[in-house]
């Protein structure tokens, strides 16, 4: 989207990620999404008198990985405690890093060379998850809130952006590719349908070349296109506001995803004073050289890395070419691809059967082998299989796994590419001797005619180019 | 030395910590926490020069545990502790607005 006139946008995002510990940041809970309610909690999670913290070493692991992944400076930390009053925090107050956290600075590089540059990333816990019923229709009349600690005391990282991002768009590959950073270093499972990585936007508007505007900050936002939405919104909203001679207030937003509009959640005047202090229960955390490069030795490539050395695959790479590299890398897929590649496949099929024919099934993924794929893929090139016919076989395997030879022979896809497909092709002449006698006098569009009909009686699967063979080899 | 502390500052912590003190409370608390803070002051008038700062008695860092999985507390005990429930679920009232 363009703002109108010379109007600007600046945005830093917040983003929130849960990490993939086995448990919890302060105690051995698991760390399950999707439990029953309540189940695993304990005296430190649900905040009672006398329990203790301790500090997770998985959770500090996987934040020095995101640390390291987006080239911030680990430094010694502490921990604070951020007080507020709200059911879901049942101590009364959230653990989080507050003026020494655990990262700080670094940058991200986007897929379409701009950066965008890292403030921090700290270690908190997260909140507990809080249900809130409606009066009517309930028996028992009164509107109340229904509270589950499973989540409670759950580690996240908080990712801290600068105010570099000038649009929606850029916004939302910052979080594509922080997503992908987050998967590859372990830290998260990135599935923001589940909560774990929501994001929070501060957006003000200017004029180009002006000083920063005043921001306004929407709340958990969970999904990239929400992200996308909200932010042009807010925009325009803020942008409207002032060419009527309005002022922007600094405040707090919401976002409603089923009505496209944010709205005011509080404003500065109610500002929080959560009277942060240091957590006495907690000690400092000061990771020695030793420990941050065990972990830096552990950390795999990172997406930008992968994709560029997956293009280099490609003799120059199409526009296209490389969005289909970046889905390979999103999803995951570059085994499939490299053993294709290696085994003999043309690396632009290699690359589209992937893109397109996996990343559409990706559900059946734990179906395939990268043999397999790389056996039908070479059955499609040397022309065995018809394009129609190695789809149907990728997506057979998608669903179901099983070997490509076997379903080949029983889709009856074998014949067809050999000796039916010369029978087949010899009926049609015999049943066709006018358009045979055209063909042979030189007309060449009436090929189109036969390969129509050899389709029609294969229902598809036959390949094109065979068709054409045969009936030279006849002509 | 920092400034005395003030009734209003004493009354705006109180608010902040939910806690509602009479006027005598509050005449009371700002005296005493005003002794405890003007004690806290006397260090300011040490020379520290070079002394490195402490935020904690312990000389301890990087106390972790590992990442295992414990048992947790059974669901009816905990519930059992709270005034109301429903759905294996603490009940509360109506919470006004979202969270902070």
């Amino acid at each position: 989207m363009t703002l109108p006139g010379s109007w600007e946008m600046v945005v830093g995002l917040e983003v929130h990620t849960e990490l993939k510990t086995a448990t919890k940041m302060f105690c051995g809970c698991a760390n399950h999404f999707g439990a029953e309610p309540n189940t695993n909690v304990c005296p430190v999670c649900l905040g009672l008198p006398g329990s203790l913290p301790v500090l997770n070493e998985r959770a500090v692991e996987l934040a020095m990985a995101i640390g390291m992944a987006l080239h911030s400076r680990i430094a010694p930390s502490t921990f604070h405690r951020k007080n507020y009053f709200y059911p879901d925090m049942p101590k009364d107050f959230q653990i989080s890093q507050y003026d020494l956290p655990i990262n700080s600075g670094g940058y991200l590089d986007l897929p379409d060379g701009s950066r965008v540059t890292i403030e921090r990333a700290h270690l908190e816990e997260d909140t507990g998850k809080s249900t809130h019923l409606g009066g009517s229709g309930r028996i028992h009349g009164a509107e109340r809130s229904l509270v589950d600690y499973n989540r409670s005391g759950v580690p996240l990282v908080e990712i801290v952006s600068g105010p570099d991002i000038r649009s929606s768009a850029q916004a939302r590959a910052y979080a594509a590719e922080l997503r992908g950073i987050l998967i590859a270093t372990g830290a998260s499972d990135g599935r923001m349908e589940e909560g774990s990585m929501r994001i929070d936007a501060n957006v003000s508007v200017r004029k180009s070349g002006d000083p920063f505007g005043t921001r306004c900050e929407i709340k958990n936002l969970n999904s990239l296109r929400s992200l996308h939405r909200a932010i042009d919104y807010e925009a325009l909203r803020q942008i409207e506001v002032i060419e009527e001679g309005g002022v922007i207030r600094q405040e707090t937003r919401h976002w409603d995803e089923n009505l496209g509009v944010t709205s005011t959640m509080r404003t500065k005047e109610e500002a929080e004073d959560y009277r942060y202090f240091r957590e006495p229960d907690l000690v400092d955390l000061a990771p020695e050289q030793g420990w941050q490069d065990r972990i830096r030795l552990s950390l795999p490539a990172m997406p930008a890395e992968r994709r560029t050395k997956l293009a280099e695959r490609l003799n120059a790479p199409t526009p296209a070419q490389l969005d289909a590299v970046g889905v390979v890398i999103d999803l995951d897929l570059e085994v499939f691809v490299n053993a294709a590649i290696d085994a003999g496949v043309d690396p632009v099929l290699a690359i589209a059967r992937t893109a397109n024919e996996l990343a559409g099934g990706i559900e059946g993924i734990k179906n395939l082998t990268p043999d397999a794929f790389t056996a039908t893929l070479l059955m499609e090139q040397s022309g065995q299989l018809s394009a129609t016919q190695a789809k149907t076989v990728l997506g057979e395997l998608l669903a179901h796994g099983g070997e490509p030879a076997g379903i080949v022979a029983a889709k009856g896809f074998e014949q067809l590419s050999s000796d039916s497909l010369g029978s087949t092709v010899e009926s049609l002449i015999a049943e066709n001797p006018d358009e045979w006698a055209r063909y042979c006098e030189g007309d060449e569009k009436l090929a189109q005619f036969f390969i129509g009909q050899v389709m029609k009686l294969t229902k598809g699967q036959a390949n094109g180019k065979a068709v054409i063979a045969e009936l030279q080899t006849r002509r | 030395m920092t400034e005395a502390l003030r009734r209003e500052d004493v009354a705006h912590v109180a608010k902040l910590a939910r806690l509602s003190l009479s006027e005598e409370e509050l005449e009371l608390y700002t005296e005493q926490l005003g002794q405890i803070l003007e004690h806290a002051n006397d260090m300011s008038t040490l020379d520290l020069e070079g002394v490195v700062p402490t935020a904690h008695p312990f000389g301890l860092i990087n106390v972790v545990r590992d990442d295992i999985v414990r048992l947790s507390l059974s669901r009816d005990v905990v519930l059992a502790m709270a005034p109301d429930a429903e759905d294996g679920r603490f009940a509360v009232p109506r919470i006004m607005g979202e969270a902070p």
